[in-house]
């Protein structure tokens, strides 16, 4: 016998749309619950993409590569030669975008009030810039103008507690290979503001070479950084440029150098799940109403079609038919209406009211929504799923029916 | 050759602590082509031995024979095939899906049996015509009067082309001219070599019928042949 699947979708549409209060009171509320659940994982996509990238400006640089000593011991001691070679070629190919060689090392800056322990990065702006690793806003002065540029950039809070200011001068103090004092008096050349205090209190930013020349570094550098066009398959490309590095340099991708950071994009995916199905299992009480209460009405009509000669299973069908259907409908209201309401605020929305408390989160004062087409996907499996495992019960009911006490009924 | 047998069946329904005795060794034999009226007062067991032989209802004893089914040995999905394939029923309420047109409803069995559409729109032009709806195929149940609506379920019952047509009480919600019209087409319907089955305690009924079972206390207490309209009041 063939599936008359015409006979079902025909009788499921129009069963539907009996009680088409009902019906719309219930395709509201799973149309609500998906725009919620796509319109919440947004704003939680948001706000931890801001907070890796946020990261990510801190390390700065997706792929890193170091001395095998300097993550234990950042100093000058443990530096290296510029990329050359077969490293330098791997560089400058895809995947990789753009990338920077740098120099950064703990430090202290003293103005005539006050010294701080900082980290300078010793930098030249025109890769850095493409590696997008520049402050957020020079907001007095100029950023760095050049590799040789012979002042420094700070941030905004640190020459509040330095108690400097543009055009005055401070000492920076570290060590050189020798473990001799280096030192180097440098004009504040530019003020920087970051989205974050912390980072206006940590990084000074001067030229590469001048601190090179300081520390007796020749041309070595402790950093090499590099960057694709997605931070999230860093891992990918990452063993490539170690396999270029060879064995003598230490490379990882940033989900390594801060794991943190790095779980804080698969704790979100399990989120987002979790939420979904949370989110439906409360709507799924509603659903099994609307399909009970459905079924109900209609015990003699299913009795009689199952006299006529329609196989339970068929009966099931049709039930189960007439809930995806409305999960369906559901669906494409609830991802219509999420992309709709996100979409426009991608841009950005200014949270500066609460920045000092999302500051703790490591955000800015913008939060912007990030609308990720795997959770629509993702609720779209939830919903459908979890729906017709909800809508299995009535189904299973109506199958079950005794025609004769079926169609006994008034 | 014998399109429906029956042989001893028994069933009994409990009604709180009684038991109403349905069936009692009913055995019965219904040759292909008759038109067979099982009459009796309410409780009888007419309805509920209709409803045995259509597969509807499982007796608790005996042994259901249709055309080549053995109905005691079909499960509930055998049994909904048995009757997709072989019955036709005509309920007392019409019994028509209210979201069908009455042409849908027609279609409904043909569309679960699979008959492909083409023919399927044919069958129902002719049945639908052949009852007197001609021109009425897409209006919904409740827009058609109470004789209507039970020859658009009479016009169901046999766009399928079953080999038997149970009838329960088919004339139970109709006036005098709107019976007398259906059980016209009944009778030509059996002129066509449809077997009927209609349990009924309406003499007007009776009347037409070739041979009548009568039942009391769920026994079959005589079962006589007659001239049609015999029994004609």
């Amino acid at each position: 016998m063939r599936l008359p699947l015409g006979t079902v979708t025909t009788l499921a549409w129009r069963n539907l749309w009996r009680n088409y209060r009902r019906t719309l009171i219930m395709l509201a509320a799973i149309a609500v619950g998906v725009w919620a659940m796509i319109f919440m994982n947004a704003i939680m996509r948001g706000m931890t993409d801001q907070m890796v990238r946020n990261g990510l400006n801190l390390l700065p640089g997706e792929v890193q590569i170091h001395h095998p000593a300097y993550r234990a011991d950042p100093s000058v001691v443990n530096s290296m030669a510029p990329p050359s070679g077969e490293l330098l070629a791997a560089l400058q190919a895809a995947p990789v975008e753009a990338w920077a060689a740098r120099v950064r090392v703990p430090a202290v800056v003293a103005s005539e009030y006050d010294s701080r322990g900082i980290v300078l990065v010793g930098m030249d702006p025109a890769p850095e810039s493409r590696l997008g690793s520049l402050p957020d806003t020079i907001i007095e002065g100029r950023f760095l103008d050049s590799a040789d540029d012979r002042g420094v950039v700070l941030g905004a809070s640190l020459a509040d507690r330095l108690e400097t200011d543009l055009g005055k001068r401070v000492v920076i103090m570290s060590q050189d290979p020798d473990n001799n004092v280096a030192e180097r008096g440098a004009r504040v050349v530019g003020i920087y503001r970051a989205r974050l205090r912390s980072t206006e209190d940590v990084f000074i930013f001067a030229g590469i070479t001048p601190t090179q020349a300081m520390l007796n570094l020749e041309n070595k550098v402790s950093e090499i950084a590099a960057t694709g066009n997605d931070y999230r398959v860093a891992e990918g490309w990452a063993p490539g440029i170690a396999a270029a590095a060879g064995p003598g340099l230490e490379v990882r991708h940033w989900q390594a150098l801060d794991p943190f950071l790095g779980s804080m994009l698969s704790v979100q995916d399990g989120f987002a799940l979790v939420f979904m199905v949370v989110i439906f299992l409360a709507l799924s009480f509603g659903l099994v109403n609307t399909l009970v209460m459905a079924v109900f009405e209609r015990v003699r009509e299913i009795g009689l079609m199952q006299a006529l000669g329609m196989r339970p299973g068929l009966i099931m069908l049709q039930i189960l038919t007439e809930s995806l259907m409305l999960l369906a409908l559901g669906l494409v209201i609830g991802n219509l209406s999420a992309w709709l309401s996100i979409k426009p605020l991608e841009s950005g929305i200014d949270i500066s009211s609460v920045a000092e408390g999302m500051e703790m989160m490591a955000m800015g004062t913008t939060l912007h929504p990030a609308l990720d087409y795997r959770d629509m996907v993702l609720s779209t499996v939830v919903v459908i799923g979890l729906g017709l495992l909800a809508s299995l019960l009535p189904a299973w009911r109506a199958a079950r029916l005794d025609p004769i006490r079926a169609l006994a009924k008034n | 050759m014998s399109s429906i047998s029956c042989r001893n069946l028994c069933k009994t329904f409990s009604q709180g602590e009684e038991i109403i005795t349905g069936l009692d060794q009913v055995s019965l034999s219904i040759s292909e082509g008759e038109f067979v009226c099982l009459s009796g007062p309410s409780g009888s067991g007419k309805t509920t031995l209709l409803n045995a032989l259509g597969g509807l209802d499982t007796p608790d004893s005996g042994e259901i024979g249709v055309g080549d089914y053995r109905l005691e040995q079909l499960d509930k999905g055998e049994l909904a095939d048995m009757r997709l394939q072989t019955i036709g029923f005509v309920f007392q309420a019409y019994n028509l899906v209210p979201v069908l047109s009455a042409r849908e409803n027609v279609e409904f069995v043909m569309q679960v049996q699979g008959v492909p559409v083409a023919e399927r729109r044919q069958r129902v032009d002719e049945v639908l015509t052949e009852v007197g709806l001609a021109g009425m195929e897409g209006r919904l149940p409740a827009e058609l009067s109470g004789g209507q609506q039970q020859r658009v379920a009479v016009a169901r019952a046999i766009a399928s082309r079953p080999r038997l047509v149970l009838a329960d009480e088919p004339t139970a919600n109709l006036d005098t001219h709107s019976a007398a019209q259906l059980m016209d087409l009944f009778v030509a319907l059996n002129d066509r070599g449809i077997t009927f089955v209609i349990a009924t305690h309406d003499t007007r009924v009776m009347a037409y019928a070739r041979r009548v079972v009568k039942m009391q206390d769920g026994q079959i207490i005589s079962d006589q042949t007659q001239d049609p309209h015999a029994m004609d009041v």
